[in-house]
């Protein structure tokens, strides 16, 4: 039969399994009638996500199940299929979770499993989370080469917390390093029972997959609801489309949904009409309701996401529930940053970009600003950098917005002499007076890396003023290190030094832990003796003068030469704690400009002046925006953060 | 010379992007705009380390046959030129003014040149007091090339002296002895040329005394012209490979700045005014009228491989038809002295691409060649956004602040150091 047109793999020959497409337990016609989502018998469905650590293999996994239950036709099919944003597919990593339906048969009984591949970067471990809520059970890949890493815990650690059925899973045995045999006993150690029962299958090449969706039939629990009770259906996602207006994802604990009744939001009562309802298989199917355990979408029409708040309870208007579902609770954004338009005039643009991305991102917060230096623009809260990152990065996208964005901090808690509080998340703003106390976040860190690097690890996590809560080794050359780290220390170039000094082997999970009081100054950056606010840190006393001189140092590398002579100071308070300075041009001429000179010397003009507009103007002083946005930004890691972890 | 310019293809036969409307007679009844030509001579006994201008040793070149039949090919391309200007109705004009650069004109005899010049005379006539240049390497002249050349017409010699102080001279890998230097100027005077030397400054190793020295020895030979450039480490160049590998230091631009103010100084108080960035006469009727024309965008003809030309627009007056015509085209030759010839044998014109200006472009050519020289450029052909920069370049002390009040965009000595910077400033 020879090769899949279209299937994403670099063999030539595949498996058995995935070219005898006519062997597949997929069900027919007539067993397929018995799982219609709004026929289905709760007994017939499985919900379950897929978990892992990030890059283990989880949207590969979940293309192989698309083409194992034919939900995607072959010639359809394109590697992490569910990874459809485009800044999911450029970066090779999965940022929301995504829902399908998909039919498999066991034994001679048809089944629906409702599978949601997560992310696995630890910023949108709030997704997952959510994800959990609407499964019952849980597949934990691990990669065969890699092993237990610091999300598998984490990620484990929240299934276990949801009561979930634990499948485990070795990912990517197909790799000349993959390791199965140590890693199914180390995970067998963790979740608990035989290392035989650790599934090995490859998402490459499709191997073990039939064998593990049939587990999941086996293993999983089926949904239990009540089907006469009032409708209670959790809101697991909110997604705002273009076209369609608010996209509501929900899994249906008791009752049923039907097309054209009236629905209720039960914490803001607020009632719609449900215009349409389906399920995503992958594409959206539009069906005649959902029943108990069913996980679909709702349409109501309404352009306004927060109408539909993740984690609400849908019920129905004319038989509503009494008692809504426990919600989630609502991320909290752990890092900040200015962001600010580089084109002063498109602020309206970026306040209505916001807005919008907001609707299909619950965890995005902000609020308006000023900057000396930037100008309008808006204060926003992350779950971290590589949300930071992937929010600029849409922003700029899908709004053609040009941006700059400060370099990230969290947010301090600083007591005044007299009592007051303030509470502050923006570097400029830390107030000047009398400080009584200043406390900063700190998290709880997970690390796991070989035990040659512990020295590393643990010298590393001092500088950043870590303290060390336990150690354990997972395996003789595996050990978890716990610390308690300020989160400050983190946002900056943290997770890149791990990873740089014990050479990629080390894996960070991190979450918030409360707070601690602790000697923080604010750094003032002056140039030409005016402070450029964008460029103002909080940082320990200790570190204020590296601080300073890094930082004057990298800006006398950004800027120019001027017309003038321009000082860069750095400052705690009053007191200047390093400086340097730009002097003045002297020679900007030609010195020849004869006749084949002049249409290079024209270009040459031409192309100055197009720079020109790429220039930032702080004071008098002009900075190249790029080099500008590099300096503010560049310390954050953010961006490396995500692209090492993919190696 | 670096690499040719990106622009668009010229026609096999040349011919001049302009529609021809009026009748000839009518163009040719309005004032006639001057008209140079320039001759490249793309030919050097050795290449120095820092020049990247078109051209090529006779090793390079596989044998000297390029130079021996050069005058032949060059000429033909005189030929192209005066038909493809006369079908342009612009055919009539006698030369003002004729420049031959290179490379190194006087490494072809001084017959060849006068050879050429001749027939840039038969094509189009020498305008009465025209002047004829040419540039020369100290070591390729004698009295008697010298003569030979003034004999044929030739008015002006500009020889590359570069500096006068030897361990300069051989990081520059020049050839000659600068006692030469003084010796070749006399010649050139006593056959009755106006004399002409060049200066390069900034180059690595050289003090602020070396530059001194230099500027002394060239007013010591009494010439009535010079030109002083900043060394340019060019890429391509053997100098910029030295200085990637560290063997030599990158110019210094602030020690540019400071030798470019000594000289103007030195030159200054020795009678040398300046009338150009770079350049310094003593008195207007000793300045390169040639240059001139390029700076003031007058029209020129650029014959030898790789060499430029101009020619703006026939009608200033926004006759009808001819709204669509560029501003002007600037074209330029093939670099190859080998592929030149070839083409020019077979009846082909040896243009390599070519650009034609849009209004906006030649305004801001205008601004932009015109802020170099000492006349200056008029406030009132300034764009009108930018006409309100010229009291913050006053201020700054960029711009000359009485010439500015006549009505003029004059660079005081620091704007003339900045005037790239300026320029920006004074476009929009
Ligand atoms: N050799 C091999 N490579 C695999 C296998 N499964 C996944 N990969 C590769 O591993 C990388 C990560 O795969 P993804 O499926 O995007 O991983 P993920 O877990 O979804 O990643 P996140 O969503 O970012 O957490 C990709 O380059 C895949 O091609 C496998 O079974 N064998
Ligand atoms: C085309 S060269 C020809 C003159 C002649 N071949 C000679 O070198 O004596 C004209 C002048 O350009 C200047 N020049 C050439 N290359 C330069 C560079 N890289 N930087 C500054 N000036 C340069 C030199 O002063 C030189 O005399
Ligand atoms: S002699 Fe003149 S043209 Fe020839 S290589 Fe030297 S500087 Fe260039
Ligand atoms: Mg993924």
């Amino acid at each position: 039969m020879g090769q899949w047109p279209g299937l994403v793999t670099t063999d030539d020959t595949l498996p058995a399994t995935l070219t005898e497409r006519i062997a597949l337990p997929i069900p027919g016609p007539a067993l397929s009638a018995r799982i219609e989502p709004n026929v289905t018998a709760p007994e017939l469905i499985r919900n379950f996500c897929i978990i892992a650590h990030i890059d283990h293999g989880k949207s590969t996994l979940a293309d192989r199940m698309l083409q194992l239950t034919g939900v995607v036709e072959p010639r359809a099919m394109r590697a992490q299929y569910l990874d459809r944003m485009d800044i999911e597919r450029e970066r090779g990593i999965t940022i929301k979770s995504q829902a399908v339906r998909m039919p498999w048969q066991l034994g001679d009984q048809a089944h629906a499993l409702n599978m949601i591949d997560t992310p696995g970067h630890v910023d949108f471990t709030y997704e997952v989370s959510r994800s959990l809520a609407a499964c019952e059970g849980a597949v934990l890949l691990v990669d065969a080469a890699q092993g237990i890493e610091a999300q598998t815990l984490a990620n484990l650690y929240l299934a276990m917390e949801n009561d979930l059925e634990i499948i485990p899973v070795l990912n990517k045995i197909d790799l000349p390093a993959a390791q199965p045999e140590k890693y199914a006993e180390e995970l067998a150690n963790l979740v608990g029972g035989d290392p035989d029962d650790v599934l090995k299958v490859s998402g490459k090449t499709g191997a073990g997959v039939e064998a593990l969706l049939d587990r999941i039939v086996e293993r999983i629990p089926a949904p239990v609801g009540d089907a006469d009770a009032p409708a209670r259906a959790m809101i697991f996602d909110s997604v705002y489309d273009t076209y369609r207006g608010v996209v509501t994802y929900v899994r249906v604990i008791d009752g049923s949904l039907s097309p054209r009744e009236r629905i209720v939001m039960m914490s803001t009562r607020a009632t719609h009409e449900l215009l349409e309802i389906g399920v995503i298989s992958p594409d959206p199917i539009v069906t005649k309701g959902l029943g108990v355990g069913e996980v679909g979408y709702l349409i109501t029409g309404v352009k306004d996401v927060r109408q539909s708040k993740v984690g609400d309870t849908v019920t129905n208007a004319g038989k509503p529930a009494t008692e809504s579902l426990g919600g989630y609770s609502e991320p909290k954004p752990m890092v900040f940053s200015g962001l600010y338009p580089v084109d002063g005039s498109d602020y309206p643009a970026l306040r209505d970009a916001l807005d919008k991305l907001k609707l299909n991102d619950a965890a995005l917060n902000y609020e308006p600003e000023t900057s000396v230096a930037l100008g309008f623009g808006f204060r926003v809260g992350f779950l971290g950098l590589l949300h930071l990152e992937i929010v600029r990065e849409r922003l700029e996208r899908e709004f053609d917005l040009d941006l700059i964005s400060t370099a990230p901090n969290v947010v301090y808690d600083v007591t005044l002499d007299d009592g007051t509080e303030v509470k502050v998340t923006n570097p400029s703003e830390f107030p000047g007076g009398k400080i009584k106390e200043v406390r900063e976040p700190v998290v709880r860190a997970t690390i796991l890396a070989p035990s040659e690097f512990v020295g590393t690890v643990m010298g590393l996590c001092n500088d950043r003023r870590g303290q060390m809560d336990g150690m354990d080794y997972l395996s003789e050359d595996r050990v978890e290190l716990r610390f308690t780290l300020p989160l400050a220390e983190i946002v900056f170039d943290f997770f890149d030094q791990l990873k740089s000094r014990t050479r990629g082997y080390a894996s960070l999970d991190y979450e918030p832990q409360g707070d601690q009081a602790a000697d923080l100054v604010k750094v003032d950056i002056l140039l030409q003796g005016d402070q450029v606010d964008a460029f103002s840190a909080i940082v320990h006393r200790e570190k204020a003068y590296d601080y300073g001189v890094m930082m004057t140092a990298k800006l006398k590398e950004i800027i120019p030469r001027q017309q003038f002579e321009v000082p860069i100071q750095a400052a705690v308070g009053a007191r200047v704690i390093a400086r340097e300075t730009v002097r003045a041009m002297r020679k900007d001429v030609l010195a020849k400009c004869y006749g084949g000179d002049i249409s290079r010397k024209r270009k040459l003009l031409e192309k100055q002046k197009e720079g020109k507009k790429r220039m930032k103007n702080i004071g008098s002083v002009e900075v190249p925006k790029d080099a500008f946005i590099a300096a503010l930004s560049s310390d954050s890691g953010g961006g490396k953060d995500a692209k090492d972890k993919k190696k | 010379m670096p690499a040719l310019p990106e622009g668009t293809a010229v026609p096999d036969d040349g011919t001049l992007p302009f529609a021809r409307v009026g009748s000839v007679a009518l163009r040719q009844a309005q004032e006639p705009r001057p008209f140079g030509v320039y001759v490249h001579v793309p030919f050097c006994s050795v290449r120095c380390g820092y020049c990247d201008f078109n051209t090529y040793t006779a090793s390079e070149l596989g044998g000297g046959a390029n130079q021996a039949a050069y005058a032949t090919t060059a000429l033909r391309e005189v030929d192209l030129a005066a038909r493809v200007l006369d079908d342009a109705g612009l055919g009539s004009r006698p030369v003002s003014t004729v420049f031959f650069g290179g490379g190194t004109p006087t490494m072809l005899p001084a017959a060849d040149l006068a050879r050429i010049l001749r027939g840039v005379d038969d094509a189009w006539g020498l305008a009465p007091g025209g002047e004829v240049t040419t540039e020369a390497n100290p070591d390729s002249v004698t009295p008697e090339s010298l003569r030979v050349l003034a004999d044929a017409g030739f008015t002006r010699v500009s020889f590359g002296m570069q500096s006068a102080v030897p361990h300069v001279l051989a990081t520059l890998e020049r050839t000659h002895d600068p006692r030469r230097v003084p010796d070749a100027v006399a010649w050139a005077r006593d056959a009755g040329l106006d004399v002409s030397l060049d200066l390069i400054y900034g180059t690595p190793g050289e003090s602020l005394d070396d530059w001194r020295a230099s500027l002394e020895a060239v007013l010591a030979t009494g010439v009535d012209h010079v030109s002083a450039y900043a060394l340019v480490v060019e890429p391509g160049t053997k100098m910029h490979a030295q200085v990637r590998r560290g063997e030599l230091a990158l110019p210094d631009e602030d020690d540019q700045a400071a030798k470019y103010e000594l000289a103007d100084e030195l030159l200054t108080e020795a009678g040398l005014g300046w009338y150009e960035v770079s350049n310094w006469a003593r008195g207007p009727e000793h300045a390169c009228r040639h240059n001139l024309a390029y700076w003031r965008g007058d029209d020129w003809w650029g014959i030898g491989p790789g060499a430029h030309s101009y020619v703006a627009a026939p009608s200033a007056e926004p006759v009808e038809a001819a709204h669509a015509d560029p501003a002007g085209v600037r074209w330029w030759n093939v670099k190859h002295p080998r592929r030149y010839a070839t083409l020019l044998e077979s009846g082909s014109s040896p243009g390599a691409g070519r650009e034609l200006l849009t209004p906006a472009e030649a305004q801001l050519e205008r601004v932009l060649l015109g802020v170099r020289v000492r006349e200056g450029l008029e406030v009132d052909a300034l764009d009108r956004s930018r006409r309100a920069a010229v009291a913050g370049l006053v201020a700054r002390g960029l711009l000359d602040g009485v010439a500015a009040v006549r009505g003029r965009v004059v660079l005081t000595r620091q704007g003339r150091l900045l005037a790239d910077a300026v320029v920006r400033e004074l476009t929009p």
